[in-house]
Order: C-alpha cells, then sequence, then structure tokens
C-alpha cells in the first residue's frame, strides 16, 4: 500500500524518530497520521504499519482501541466534537451538544448517512479559557454561541 | 549469596536477602499476603491493589508485590486499615462481577471467593447495573467469560513471557477494559491452557472440563503426563472412574505450574470411542473378540509350543510402559523365552553419550539444571515443539538469570526469539557448527547442552570433547521423545544392553531386523506400533499385540491385548534427563489389563518363575540389581523426582541408523494423539516443526 | 493566533513574546533575546545550570509541582546510556489551555529550555509529546524545529559550540492519562498508555528505558528566562519556595477568562476580582476549583488565599496545572462533579482495580444521583466509594478523581440533600444554563 507523498514524507520521518530497535514507537502517530488521511485505521492500514515497525497485530489492537481518537470505522468527513467538560459545561457546554444532536438527529459518534458529518461530546480540549469550545476535524471554535454554532453547521453541508 | 536484611513483619522479626519482594519474603515465616495480580516468576503489575501492606515510615500503603525489603523495614500485613482497604478493593472488583458462582466452574477454587470469605466482603453497595458482555469461545479449549474477569493480566503474562506465544492482549481501556485473543474473535496459539491455569476467577474457562463438575466432587490424582519425555507432574481430576481434567494443581514436581497442551488435555485419548475392550483373535482373516482367558491360554501354547522346539521370537518393547514393565518384559523375552530379540524405538542418542561421558568432567543435566545454567545450547531439536517443558524453563532461565540461549537448528524455532544468537544448520552439521561458540560459551562459565537426533555416535563424542574443551561445567540432555524412551533403554530393552546398561554381549534382533525377518516365528508388540509407516511384516509370524488401539500393527495381528493406559497404572517412568518418578493409578478402563498384569498372567499361563510382578517388588528389585536406579524411595513416594545415576563406560557399538525421533509437534505424541479429540479438534493440529510458529 | 487580551497586573516572563507580530518565527525570538539562555548555560557546568534552576525555586508546572532543579538532578550523568529530554505537552486535565498558549505563541523558548535541560544533563535528543487534538500545534513546532535546525540552533554542533540536540514532536492520540510521565513514557514508546511501576523513576529509567528529564511544556519554557537573567530574579518574582510566575487559566462564570502570566502567590480573590473582572452577570462566588479539575473545591468563603504550592496544600487542595475554574451561585455541584466523574471514568487506563472500578461505579451513581433516582444513602456513599480509592490506586489519576469528589460531598452536602428534595436538579432552570 502506498499513501500521498506527504503521509510518506511523515512515516519516514517517524521512522528516523527513534532510537535503533525503537521503531515501535511510531505506532500511535502512524496510526494517527493514517488515519487522517485514509477516514479511518483500516485493515490495510494495519498491515502496512505491521509490516513497517515490525510489530504484531495484536499489539495494534491493544493500542488503537486504547486511544480515544483512534476508529476503525469511519467518521463523517466533518467530524463535530462538542466539549461538555467542565469549563465548557458552566458555559453552557452540555446545551450545545444537545443542540447538535437535536439538529443532526445524531447520537453520540453516529455519522450521518451520507457521511459527511459525525458528532461527538468530547472531553476537555484544552480551550477552557473560551469556552465553550467545539472542534470539526483538528479545527478549533471557540467561545461558541448557539448561532454560530449553527452557522457552522450550515456551513458544513454546503461544503458537501 | 546475596546479603540478608532484617525487617519487622507483624512484631516478628524476620530476614531475606535484599531484593526480594516483601510478598516472597514473609510466605516462609507462614504469612500471606494476599494478591490476585502477583505470580511468581512473571512480570509484576501492581493492578489487583490487594497486597496493600502498612509500612513505617511510608504516608500510603505499599503494594507487597513490588516493594523490596529493606534493613530495618517495620511492615503490619493485617491491620484495621490493611484489611478495610482489601475489603474495599474486594467491593470494588465485585460491582461489576456477574456473581454466578454457583454456576461457576471455579467455584470452591476461586481467589476472589476465597478473598471475599477471608475479608468479609460479602455485602456490596453496589446498585447501578453491571456491565455485561456475552461469554465467547476462543478455541475449542479455551473460553473467556469477561465479566467475571477482575483483569489481573496473569493469562496475558503467562502467554507472553511464560509461554513465549504471546496470544493474548488488553484492549480498550478503563472499565470496557478486556483481554483478547490474537485473531480478532478467536486464538491461534500452543493452546495449552497455560491463561485458564493462572486465572484466578472463572474467567477463562476449559473446553473440555466445563460445567461437568464441582471440583470437591473429584480426587485429584497426582501422577505424571503420558505424552512426552519432559515427565511432566499432573494432578488428574477424577470422577465416577474417569478423567475430567488434568492440571498440575499444587504446582509441585519437575514442571511446577507449567503443563502444555497434551498434558492439560489429551488426556482423552484413554476415554475414545475406539478404545480396545476386548481381547481380538483373527478368525477367518478377520479380528473377532474373544475372552481373556481364551487369549491368554491360546497366546501362552503357541509360546510354549514356539519355545519347545526352538522357533525364533522377537520382542517389541514400548517407550510408554513403566520401568517396571519394561524390566519385566526383558526379562520374560531373555529368561521365559529365551531371546535376545529385543528392541523398542529409539528415539535419541543416550548409550553414546553415557559412554562419552565416562571419566570425563561433563555430567548430565536435571531440569533444574537448564532453568539454572548460564548458557543453554540447543542441537537439532524444535524444542517448543518436542520438549516444551524444557523449552518452558528455559524461557523462565532467560527471564530470571539473563540466560544465553544458542539455539542450532535446520529451521527457525521458538527459542530464536530469546537467543543470544541462533545459527541455521543442515541435520547433522549441529556440532561442528557448535565450534564458533566456543568464546562465548566459556565466557558464559556453564553450560547445558540439548541434542536430538540429528546428534548421534561419533557426534556425541566429539560434542562431549568439545565440552571438555571448554574448561567450564558442562551438563548434557541426549533429547528423547517419549514418556519412557529413557527407562526403556536403561531397563534392557535392546539386544545389546541389559538393565543398568550392561552390555549383553549376545546378538539379537533390532527393530527393523525383526520387521524385515522372515524366520520370526513370533513377534510380540508390546504398546508399540512399528508398521505405522509400513506396508506389512516380511514374514509370517505369529503376532501379538498389546495396546490401547487398533493400530496398523493390531489390525495385522494374531492375537490382540487391549491394555491399560498410563492413567491406568502404578510403576515409574524415566523422563528424558533421567529423573525418575511414579505413576499413580487413576482410573481403571473396562475390559483392559496392564501389560505388567498380562505379562504376569501369561508367565503364570507358562508356568515360567519370573519373580513376583508387581509394580512395588520390581521396583524394589530394579533399585537393588540395576546400576544407578538405587534412588531414593521417599522422593519418588512423595511426588518427586529422583536422579539416576548411570555412568559408563558401555562397551558396545550403537546401532545409530536405528535412531530417530518420532518428530512429534508439541500437538501430537506418536500414535496415542490421533485418539484425542482435544488435540485433533484444534486448529492448530497436527503442527509442523522448524516452522517457527506453532501453527 | 490565540491569546487573550492582557491585563495589566500581569508579570510577562513566559508570555513576554505573546502578542508579538510572528512570535513564533526564530526571528522574532533571537530579535528578543533568544537562544542567550543557552548560550549562557553552555558556558557553565552542568553542576552549575541545575543550581541556577535550584535557585529559581522553579517547580513543575504540569501537577505536582516537584522542584525542577532537584528533579534535573537525580539524573545519573554518567550513565553510559544515551539521557533524554522528554516535554510533556499532553494538556489534558479539565480547566488547562496553558501549554497550548505557550506552543502556539512562542516554540522556540520551550525549544531552548530543552535544550538547556539537555545541557545540564548531557542529553542529546528531546522529543515533544502534544496531545493529538492539538495537530495544529505539532505543525507549529515542526515548523519551529525545521527553522531550529536550518539556522544551526538545533543539529549538530550548534552555533559552533560543539553541543549537539535533536528534538523529535510525537503526538497522542485521545488519552488524559498519558500526560501522567511514565504513561506518556509508554505511549511514547508505541504502547498503551498505562503507567509503569515506580520506582524506577524517568531519571533514572525513562524514556527508552534511559535516563530521561521529564517535564511540562510550561515549565521548559520558564527556564530560558531563568539563565539568561538568574535564577534568583526568577525566584523573586515568586514567595519563598514558589518561584517565579505561572500562567493561570482562568474559565468559567467569569467576566474575563483567559490565561494570565501572575506571580506565584497571587491572591486568588483578586485574581477572579481584577483580573478576572469578576464573577460575570454580578453573580455570587459559589466555590472555585484552583488547578484544574483533580484539586479539592474550594468554597467562596475559602478563597482568599496566596496562590502557590503551599499555601493551596495547607488548605487541603492544589495548585495543580493552573486551571482556575470559577462557579457562580447558580452552579449544580451535583452537576459538576458529575461530570467530573465522567471524566476519570472515560479517562482510567483501567489498569488497577480501584480506579477502573471505582471511577465507573462513582459515574453511574453521580449520573442516577443527578438525575433524580437518588436516595439519602447515597451522599455517604459517593463519598465512601472515593476514599476508598483515594491513595490506593497504582497511578495518581485515582487520587484525582476521589479527591474532588470528596470535597464536592463534603463541602457541598446541603446541594446533594436538596437534590433528593427538588429532582430532578434543583438548578436546571437557571438561566446562566442557557448559552452565552
Ligand atoms: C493522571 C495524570 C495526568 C497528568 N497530566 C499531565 C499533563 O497533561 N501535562 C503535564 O504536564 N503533566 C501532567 N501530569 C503530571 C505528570 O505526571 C508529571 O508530573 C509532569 O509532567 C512533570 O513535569 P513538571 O515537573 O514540569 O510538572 C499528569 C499526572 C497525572 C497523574
Ligand atoms: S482472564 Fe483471568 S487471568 Fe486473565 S486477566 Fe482476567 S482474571 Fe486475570
Ligand atoms: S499483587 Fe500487588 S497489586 Fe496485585
Amino acid at each position: 500500500m502506498t499513501f500521498s507523498p506527504e503521509l510518506e514524507a511523515k512515516f519516514d520521518k517517524l521512522m528516523k524518530s527513534y532510537p535503533p530497535g525503537r521503531l515501535r514507537s511510531a505506532l500511535v502517530p502512524m496510526l494517527l497520521f493514517g488515519q487522517d488521511e485514509l477516514g479511518s485505521i483500516t485493515p490495510e492500514l494495519i498491515d502496512e504499519i505491521v509490516n513497517r515497525i515490525g510489530v504484531t497485530r495484536l499489539q495494534v489492537q491493544e493500542v488503537l482501541s486504547y486511544y480515544s481518537m483512534l476508529h476503525t470505522k469511519p467518521l463523517g468527513r466533518h467530524h463535530v466534537q462538542v466539549c461538555t467538560n467542565i469549563s465548557c459545561l458552566l458555559r453552557g457546554g452540555d446545551k450545545l451538544w444537545d443542540h447538535v444532536c437535536e439538529r443532526t438527529g445524531l447520537k453520540n459518534k453516529e455519522v450521518s448517512a451520507d457521511g459527511q458529518v459525525s458528532i461527538e461530546e468530547v472531553e476537555c480540549i484544552g480551550a477552557c479559557s473560551w469556552a465553550p469550545a467545539v472542534q470539526v476535524n483538528y479545527d478549533f471554535h471557540h467561545n461558541v454561541t448557539r448561532e454560530e454554532l449553527d452557522r457552522l453547521l450550515d456551513g458544513l453541508e454546503k461544503k458537501q | 549469596m546475596s546479603d540478608l536484611v532484617h525487617l519487622t513483619i507483624d512484631g516478628k522479626p524476620i530476614e531475606a536477602p535484599a531484593g526480594t519482594l516483601l510478598i516472597d519474603a514473609v510466605r516462609k515465616y507462614g504469612i500471606e499476603i494476599p494478591a490476585f495480580c502477583y505470580y511468581e516468576g512473571l512480570a509484576l503489575q501492581a493492578a489487583c491493589r490487594m497486597c496493600l501492606v502498612e509500612v513505617e515510615k511510608m504516608p500510603k500503603l505499599q503494594t507487597a508485590c513490588t516493594l523490596p525489603v529493606a534493613e530495618g523495614m517495620v511492615v503490619r500485613t493485617e491491620t484495621p486499615v490493611v484489611a478495610d482497604a482489601r475489603k474495599a478493593m474486594l467491593e470494588l472488583v465485585l460491582t461489576n462481577h456477574p456473581l454466578d458462582c454457583p454456576v461457576c466452574d471455579k467455584g470452591g477454587e476461586c481467589e476472589l471467593q476465597d478473598m471475599t470469605f477471608r475479608y468479609g466482603a460479602g455485602e456490596g453497595r453496589f446498585n447501578e447495573t453491571k456491565q455485561h458482555i456475552d461469554e465467547k469461545q476462543w478455541s475449542p479449549v479455551v473460553f473467556f467469560d469477561r465479566p467475571r474477569c477482575i483483569l489481573c493480566y496473569r493469562c496475558v503474562r503467562i502467554c507472553n513471557e511464560g509461554m513465549g506465544v504471546a496470544a493474548l492482549g488488553i484492549a480498550n481501556r478503563a472499565v470496557t477494559s478486556e483481554i483478547i485473543p490474537n485473531e480478532a474473535d478467536h486464538l491461534n496459539c500452543d493452546e495449552c491452557g497455560m491463561c485458564i491455569d493462572v486465572c484466578p476467577v472463572g474467567a477463562l474457562t476449559s473446553g473440555p472440563y466445563r460445567y461437568k463438575t464441582r471440583p470437591w466432587e473429584m480426587d485429584h490424582i497426582a501422577t505424571i503426563c503420558a505424552h512426552c519425555a519432559d515427565g511432566c507432574k499432573t494432578t488428574l481430576g477424577v470422577r465416577n472412574n474417569s478423567i475430567i481434567r488434568a492440571n498440575n494443581r499444587d504446582h509441585s514436581g519437575l514442571n511446577g505450574d507449567f503443563l502444555c497442551v497434551k498434558g492439560r488435555f489429551a488426556f482423552d485419548y484413554g476415554a475414545s470411542q475406539e478404545r480396545l475392550q476386548t481381547p481380538l483373535a483373527r478368525v477367518d482373516g478377520k479380528l473377532e473378540p474373544i475372552s481373556w482367558t481364551r487369549a491368554l491360554k491360546t497366546i501362552a501354547a503357541k509360546f510354549g509350543e514356539v519355545r519347545q522346539r526352538g522357533g525364533a521370537f522377537g520382542v517389541i518393547g514400548s517407550n510408554h510402559t513403566t520401568n517396571e514393565e519394561n524390566y519385566y518384559l526383558q526379562k520374560f523375552a531373555r529368561q521365559g523365552l529365551g531371546t535376545n530379540n529385543i528392541d523398542h524405538h529409539r528415539t535419541g542418542d543416550v548409550i553414546t553419550l553415557i559412554d562419552a561421558l565416562a571419566g570425563k568432567g561433563g555430567q548430565l543435566a536435571t531440569v533444574e539444571d537448564i532453568y539454572n545454567a548460564p548458557a543453554v545450547v540447543v542441537l537439532g531439536c524444535d524444542l517448543s515443539h518436542q520438549h516444551p517443558m524444557l523449552a518452558y524453563q528455559l524461557r523462565a532461565n532467560v527471564r530470571h538469570h539473563q540466560a544465553q540461549i544458542y539455539p542450532i537448528t535446520p529451521g527457525p524455532v521458538r527459542e530464536d526469539n530469546q537467543a543470544t544468537r541462533s545459527l541455521r544448520v543442515d541435520k547433522g552439521g549441529e556440532v561442528e557448527a557448535l565450534g564458533s561458540l566456543a568464546a562465548e560459551l566459556k565466557q558464559a562459565g556453564g553450560v547445558v547442552i540439548l541434542y536430538g537426533d540429528p546428534v548421534k555416535g561419533d557426534a556425541v563424542r566429539k560434542l562431549v570433547d568439545f565440552g571438555e574443551s571448554l574448561g567450564v561445567p558442562v551438563k548434557y540432555v541426549a533429547l528423547v521423545d517419549y514418556s519412557n524412551s529413557r527407562g526403556a533403554i536403561e531397563m534392557g530393552l535392546t539386544p545389546e544392553l541389559l538393565p543398568g546398561m550392561t552390555p549383553s554381549n549376545t546378538g539379537g534382533m533390532r527393530i527393523g531386523q525383526m520387521l524385515a525377518s522372515t524366520d520370526l516365528d513370533v513377534l510380540w508388540v508390546v504398546g508399540a506400533n512399528p508398521l505405522k509407516n509400513r506396508a506389512a511384516l516380511a514374514g509370517k509370524p505369529f503376532l501379538v499385540v498389546q495396546d490401547l488401539f487398533r493400530t496398523e500393527t493390531a489390525e495385522q495381528a494374531d492375537i490382540v491385548l487391549p491394555a491399560g493406559s498410563a492413567y491406568e497404572k502404578n510403576g515409574t517412568v524415566t523422563n528424558v534427563c533421567g529423573q525418575v518418578q511414579m505413576l499413580k493409578k487413576g482410573i481403571g478402563a473396562m475390559g483392559t489389563k496392564t501389560d505388567l498384569d498380562i505379562f504376569a498372567l501369561l508367565a503364570k499361563e507358562m508356568k515360567l518363575d519370573l519373580g513376583p510382578a508387581t509394580p512395588d517388588a520390581l521396583l524394589a528389585e530394579i533399585r537393588t540389581t540395576v546400576k544407578g536406579y538405587d534412588v531414593v524411595l521417599a522422593v519418588l513416594a512423595t511426588g518427586g523426582a529422583a536422579m539416576t545415576g548411570v555412568n559408563g563406560p558401555v562397551a558396545i557399538d550403537v546401532p545409530v541408523d536405528a535412531i530417530h525421533s518420532a518428530n512429534d509437534t508439541m500437538y501430537t505424541s506418536g500414535s496415542i494423539s490421533r485418539y484425542s479429540k482435544a488435540l485433533t479438534s484444534l486448529m492448530e493440529y497436527p503442527g509442523e516443526l522448524y516452522s517457527g510458529k506453532s501453527k | 493566533m490565540l491569546y487573550n487580551k492582557p491585563d495589566p497586573q500581569e508579570v510577562k516572563v513566559l508570555t513576554r513574546r505573546f502578542g508579538l507580530e510572528n512570535s513564533a518565527s526564530i526571528d522574532t525570538y533571537l530579535a528578543t533575546d533568544g537562544y542567550q539562555g543557552f548560550l549562557k548555560a553552555r558556558e557553565m557546568t552542568p553542576d552549575d545550570i541545575i543550581t541556577e534552576v535550584k535557585t529559581s525555586n522553579l517547580r513543575g508546572r504540569g501537577g505536582a509541582g516537584f522542584p525542577t532543579g532537584m528533579k534535573w538532578g537525580f539524573v545519573p550523568r554518567t550513565s553510559p546510556k544515551p539521557k533524554y529530554i522528554v516535554v510533556n505537552g499532553d494538556e489534558s486535565e479539565p480547566g488547562t489551555c496553558k501549554d497550548r498558549l505557550l506552543i502556539e505563541n512562542d516554540p522556540h523558548q520551550l525549544l531552548e529550555g530543552m535544550m538547556i535541560a539537555g545541557l545540564a544533563v548531557d542529553a542529546h535528543a528531546g522529543y515533544v509529546y502534544i496531545r493529538g487534538e492539538y495537530r495544529y500545534l505539532i505543525d507549529i513546532l515542526d515548523k519551529a524545529i525545521a527553522e531550529a535546525y536550518s539556522r544551526g540552533w538545533l543539529g549538530k554542533n550548534i552555533q559552533g559550540t560543539g553541543f549537539d540536540f535533536d528534538v523529535y514532536t510525537q503526538t497522542g492520540a485521545g488519552a488524559y492519562e498519558c500526560g501522567e510521565e511514565s504513561a506518556l513514557l509508554e505511549s511514547l514508546e508505541g504502547k498503551r498508555g498505562v503507567p509503569r511501576i515506580r520506582p524506577p523513576f524517568p531519571a533514572v529509567s525513562g524514556a527508552f528505558q534511559c535516563p530521561t528529564v521529564l517535564n511540562n511544556v510550561e515549565t521548559y519554557s520558564a527556564v530560558p528566562s531563568i539563565l539568561r537573567d538568574g535564577g534568583a530574579a526568577f525566584a523573586s518574582l515568586g514567595t519563598p519556595r514558589n518561584g517565579g510566575t505561572r500562567l493561570f487559566c482562568l474559565s468559567g462564570h467569569i467576566n474575563r477568562p483567559g490565561v494570565y502570566e501572575l506571580p506565584m502567590g497571587f491572591n486568588l480573590l483578586r485574581m477572579i476580582e481584577e483580573v478576572g473582572g469578576g464573577v460575570w452577570r454580578g453573580k455570587k462566588l459559589k466555590a472555585v476549583i484552583p488547578g484544574g479539575s483533580s484539586c479539592p473545591v474550594l468554597t467562596a468563603d475559602e478563597c482568599d488565599l496566596a496562590m502557590d504550592y503551599d499555601t493551596l496544600a495547607k488548605a487541603k487542595t492544589m495548585l495543580g496545572s493552573g486551571g482556575v475554574v470559577v462557579m457562580d451561585e447558580d452552579t449544580c455541584m451535583v452537576k459538576a462533579a458529575m461530570r467530573i466523574m465522567r471524566f476519570y471514568a472515560h479517562e482510567s487506563c483501567g489498569w488497577c482495580i480501584p480506579c477502573r472500578e471505582g471511577t465507573a461505579w462513582l459515574r453511574k451513581l453521580l449520573i442516577r444521583f443527578h438525575d433524580g433516582g437518588g436516595a439519602r444513602s447515597d451522599i455517604d456513599l459517593i463519598g465512601d466509594v472515593a476514599r476508598n480509592m483515594l491513595g490506593r490506586t497504582f497511578c495518581p489519576l485515582g487520587d484525582a478523581a476521589a479527591m474532588p469528589t470528596i470535597s464536592f460531598v463534603e463541602k457541598f452536602r446541603g446541594e446533594f440533600e436538596a437534590h433528593l428534595a427538588g429532582r430532578p436538579c434543583p438548578h436546571e432552570h437557571a438561566d446562566h444554563l442557557a448559552l452565552v
């Protein structure tokens, strides 16, 4: 399996980032970066990682099931993550979350039928002083109001 | 060796070598610190928090399983605070535990039950819904029930560290964590069941055993495994005259906690539907049932007639029968039938080793030596397949003592993973290749050399010369295959040697010659299947076969006698290292007789006076008359292994061509394994040597 | 660039470049005394560097507040093994969002801090572990690292000083526990984020089983100024044993939430009133979590405190990671406790019994209680289960879950009782819970 030149470059760099015999260290970054490109961690990606860094499938399984950002099923093209942890909660993050659920008709970690949008209630994403916060894929949105959230979701729908 | 430190436990002064873990140090003094995750010899986890103790000058409770003893330490293991903490852990771990103890296989043998009993954590305050996950079957022999699992990770470690297989892992996190098998929904592994054995609760259960009985309804009979030559101790769980389970319950014996797939699950061959239950005789070209009386009379008459007229006998003995049976059989052949045509399937060159070591510094290695040696060399053997217990000891040696390991084999073996260096050579080139390791081995300061069937005759002599040249202690194991191959040689089941490896100085046919001979009048095959891979006998002797099954050889017999299995008799066997252990009868099998009883009845029928024929009387005779077998009776009687002291020289020409391994894998065992449902149901069966993996 | 409006009371040491144009670029950095601390350290002996850091009274900003100089001193410098500098940029403690700003606005300051640590312990390679959600920061940092290499501030023979140093970024992938130092090291080795048994501590056996200095982003970021201006100058900014400034993350019911660099020992009430502009909407203060969600909560009456490690320890709470979470009078404390426990139950690595089972139990219990299904006996039970975890777990995550819970029940028992009467939640009507 070959990846995009950018991802190959990232993988190459990872392979050179650790002391000799420590290639296993590249596992978590490879899974995450690979997922970013492929949409999820596919069996082919796992095979490729197994071959490149010499881990077992079981080791990959142990690791990928541990980290909450790693998925074996594709998320939506736009993964809308609403923080409801304490600082965001105090500023209405939970209401934002309810709103997202209502508007999209999705439940936590569900993907829309067209595969465009998925939603997730997430733990603190490090935006506490700009709460409530929402992350769409890797993009942060701070001090989000209901109106802004609606605009954001409208925008995503248009982007499809 | 290491310095002793002094500390106070529960007010008592104790001492222990520096570096000892507290949990181990106190055991000698009768103090038991409870633990789920701690398992001697495996990596530390500190996960279950049951072993918390109070240590003076430490603010928090400490885990005894990770705390090395220190001079002046003051520890309390059973204060109210400690008891409270343990009770709390139990209440917590029971929150998601199904509490299905009444229908759990582990009931009565469950460490969680015992702890709950001990700390009185019988009442829980958990009022929420329990997390449920359905039970899964991972293989014909391994089932996993996540709700019962307390995540002590013993199973994961025994598989990784103990077995070197790494078929189990941990998935997810937090309360959804669970143990997972290597093939997503099933296991691809040794199927040894070690994970089941170490599981403190009923999370991992055995396919063949589950829901068959309550543990206290069984009799627990400690005997020796009937399969390979390693001689693992096994405890048979017997109920209503049937074996329901095998495990090494008290972890005593050479194998400690270890049993392989054969030891743990393949006791079932004896209960096979195909088991012979009555003697058979050839009538009109077909084998038909006859009575014991008629069978024995017919044989005795035939034997008597042939002896009378000076006809020729051939006797093929077994690698499975006891020392007492083998000893008696050779006596029967030599004294009773007047023949020296007696042999058995030879699987390794023990004889040359004994001879070559005469007057030299090298010695025979015990199983313990394999665990303790600074370096171990394995020549021409796929150890994990052919000697699973020795391989287990080897891995433990690497883990605990950082031993250097050198497999020199024709193909990849599991030991490569632990090896300092592996050498790939064609069969026969092993000893030569060894030369390149001389410097390293010298440095190691002590070596155990294990060699398989490619190393025989002159190669063994060269090997011993090499060992002598190292100038460090060297010990040897001549690897043989079956549960009593060693005893067969030493009890005189060869034409060249009488019991005790005393040269017979009389000619006699070996197996190959017997099978090819057209002159034999009688061929008597006891517990062997020489026609397994051969069309037929060259001649037309009267063929008597004693066996459990209608093997290829039995099919051609004139009379077949149904014999008892190793689990159905008393006696002694000698393992691959020359260590003698006692078999204990677990059950009886309908219609069968032990080989010894058959010999005795025949002798009586023929009016031969061969001396007493009970296991005890024969053992006494062996201990007094067979060189090297004056083993300590008390050791045997208490379930120990007594090292034999066979010494050379053995001045005979060893027929090296007759030596060949059965090449059993970890899932096969000569002709027996195909009658084991447990083995044949495994997807890994029959396995393959030198493939570097179990499958 | 993410950065709130600064406050006049701030003492800007670590954040002095925040708000400058291109503050993340090496040119800006070099134009504002950048890498001077490193050059100075290069002239010093390792012992002197460590002494300087000790003098500064810098204490770890990751949560535990361990004296940084002392930690560096534990590294066996003469060990034949390579040594490593590891940066904890996992920043996942609810209420905390400062490391993010430090990397975003001034990545070279972090790199310089790492290099100085490298000089102090004879390490020549460093890893910056950044939580997966902060992907954009990895890009920023990678860019800064590339700049530093191309300008000779990383790599072989840095600026002709003969010192070699390499830096690599490493991403997490969603796991709070990977902020715990030994779990972070496991993750860095491609494993599950499960902590290690200690001892040995990372100083002796850390990354790749080699001696390792592991500090928080903010801790390293303070080091260049300490070397440049002297440890004593840094120390004098704070209170005794609590040197320098630190970044406080003000969040919750406050008028001007934001990240502010204030001297250690700054009064908490003043921080809320003056720097944060007071509790929003003219509401009264009810409670404050002073250092991230793991810290026991303070009631309004308890908040007249100097924000340093020792004072907060005396008040039976912690300075933690600097996340100051302000709650007004309408806040439902049961809901707060419940949400916090949901977090720990989600983030427990699952290794040990008390943390795995305790957080899961408390989560269920608190959700049921908050939803109106509670019984009076549950109130004591919540505290009991938390106390049963406390001090008995494999790593401090269990304590982090237990401590705030115990404090919520003890200090706001009345609210738990009120919940029994006003089922489901007497506060659910409060208008502040509607959106801003
Ligand atoms: C559960 C848990 C989570 C932690 N998360 C972080 C974190 O996200 N960032 C951090 O710097 N330290 C975190 N720590 C503290 C680290 O273990 C460690 O003490 C710290 O990184 C050391 O750096 P310092 O001395 O500079 O504070 C956490 C500790 C625990 C127990
Ligand atoms: S299955 Fe058994 S041995 Fe394995 S972790 Fe669970 S309780 Fe422990
Ligand atoms: S035995 Fe010590 S924690 Fe399990």
